[in-house]
């Protein structure tokens, strides 16, 4: 892999000048650079707004109510959050392909297969990290809402209210690992140019393909957009810290 | 009522705006061999006890004695292990909503002072322009944006008093309310407090502040190791305690 790189390097007479056809790229705006990053993070985007839509909901319940199986669902959920990006794509792919149960709906090789599988990824991530921090604001709260006589819809509510900032994080990381994955969207994907072309996709592609300036303008796009994310989740903490409101 | 009438003129005072002009009366408290036990061991022992339906009643005792949990088992956010407790024949949930607790430590929410009894307005299904009122009557009107968590001790549990007005309690319950203020901040909740009882909530407080229950007391309830070891009108409390614990305790000695 590093030979292939070094040569496809040297043909390029240097890794400056691929920089520099990288930077141009990105100054200028290239079209096919900016269909990709779009199409990149339509997708991430959609998938962590389901996620959260699915995911702090399903949190704030396990959170709150006891139940009989809310072990076996805090379990499940811990180790959904670590199941390999590659083992979704496989069986995201199984169920949309065509002769899979969901293959009717010929989303294989499209946006919404990709959204699919990014939710499925994520989401577990998204319940888990909120069901813990929701859980931690609840105990501080209980008491305080029992005596208030809150209903549970209100406890519930009150308690995402309260945790906003926290939970903003939680949909940052969820975004964050949603937009690096390469793996599963690859699968179900396919990597098809202007349909399911995504960052990550194309930086694998292009660099196999010796595109290093394209691959690399890529690369600095999702470097920017993971330090951004950082960057946004530590001015969400410090607004909230200085607001008292962690 | 013409006792509370008279009491109200003799503090020259006019019952509170924030106060619900007519209350139902308040209902006659009973426990009945009322004990607690905590990770096996007795907290609370066998306490019998009958609070009338006015006034102010003032806990006191060491630390550690249960004069919390007994707040909340007053409250009905803990049942006993054994014994009865009635409120008239209201149920523990009614019991809950007609009463409001100040806790040892208030707990506030992570937003502005104005939208935490906004809050409770709205989720108790109260007319939420009072708000304001409610803000004036304990001194926090200028802080309403302010985040609630930013506040002062003494502000906090002002409009954690606040927010136990907006309820409209019969009962008001009040844990160390004034522990750690200072002076004007302690003068500023016992007004609060005696403006409550004089529009006609049941107070009930624990503090170990000896000068506030002298001030505030109309009976005395003494809590040691668990026991309730004197129940008296304040008066006679204060001349002359039947215990040694609670003579010690007054005269500020240690009580162990
Ligand atoms: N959840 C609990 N489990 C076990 N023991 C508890 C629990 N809560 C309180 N206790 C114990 O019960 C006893 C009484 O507690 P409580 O808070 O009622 O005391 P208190 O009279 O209010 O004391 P203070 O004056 O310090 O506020 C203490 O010894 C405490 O450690
Ligand atoms: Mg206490």
């Amino acid at each position: 892999m590093v030979s292939t790189i070094s040569r496809q390097v040297e043909n390029l007479q240097g890794i400056g000048e691929a920089f520099g056809l990288a930077w141009q790229l990105v100054l200028t705006g290239d079209a096919a650079l900016v269909e990709i990053v779009a199409l990149s993070l339509q997708v991430s985007l959609t998938a962590t707004a389901l996620a959260c839509l699915i995911g702090l909901p399903l949190g704030a319940i396990v959170a709150t109510l006891r139940f009989r199986g809310r072990e076996a669902v805090l379990i499940l959920m811990n180790a959904l959050m670590g199941l390999p990006p590659v083992v979704i794509g496989l069986l995201v792919y199984l169920y949309l392909s065509r002769s899979g149960p969901l293959g009717f709906l010929g989303l294989l090789y499209t946006p919404a297969a990709m959204i699919l599988a990014q939710t499925i990824l994520i989401t577990p991530i998204v319940a888990a990290l909120s069901r813990q921090v929701i859980e931690d604001l609840h105990v501080e709260y209980d008491e305080q809402f029992r005596s208030l006589c809150l209903s549970r819809g209100q406890t519930m509510r009150a308690l995402i209210w309260d945790a906003r900032y926290s939970l903003l994080t939680v949909g940052l990381a969820g975004f964050g690992r949603a937009v690096a994955e390469v793996g599963a969207v690859m699968i179900v994907g396919g990597n098809i140019d202007h349909l399911t072309r995504v960052m990550t996709t194309a930086i694998a592609l292009e660099t196999s393909k010796g595109d290093l300036p394209l691959a690399l303008a890529l690369g600095i796009i999702l470097l920017v957009l993971a330090l951004g994310v950082n960057a946004a989740v530590q001015s969400v903490r410090l607004t909230a810290t200085r607001q008292a409101y962690v | 009522m013409s006792d509370l009438a008279d009491r109200t003129v003799l503090r020259g005072r006019d019952i509170p705006a924030v106060a619900r002009p007519a209350r139902a009366p308040v209902l006659p408290l009973t426990l009945r061999g009322v004990t607690l036990q905590l990770a096996g061991q007795t907290i609370l022992d066998g306490l019998d006890l009958d609070l009338g339906t006015r006034g102010c009643t003032v806990i006191m005792g060491p630390n550690g004695t249960g004069k919390s949990l007994l707040l909340k088992l007053l409250h009905g956010l803990i049942l006993p292990t054994s014994g009865q407790i009635r409120w008239g024949a209201l149920s523990p949930a009614e019991v809950t909503a007609r009463q409001s607790l100040v806790f040892q430590k208030p707990m506030l929410l992570r937003r502005s002072v104005a939208a935490n009894l906004d809050f409770v307005l709205q989720a108790r299904g109260k007319d939420r322009g009072r708000r304001d009122a409610l803000l004036d009557h304990v001194g926090l009107r200028h802080k309403s944006d302010q985040p609630a968590r930013q506040l002062s001790g003494g502000e906090a549990q002002r409009l954690a008093m606040a927010r136990a007005l907006a309820t409209d309690p019969d009962v008001l319950l009040m844990d160390e309310p004034t522990a750690s203020l200072d002076p004007a901040s302690t003068l500023a909740i016992e007004t609060i407090m005696a403006e409550a009882r004089d529009s006609g909530i049941r107070v009930i407080l624990v503090t170990h502040d000896v000068g506030q229950a002298r001030r505030m007391a109309d009976d005395v309830v003494f809590l040691h190791r668990g026991r309730i070891t004197e129940h008296r009108e304040a008066p006679g409390f204060f001349a002359r305690p039947d215990t040694e614990a609670a003579r010690d305790f007054l005269q500020g000695n240690l009580v162990l």
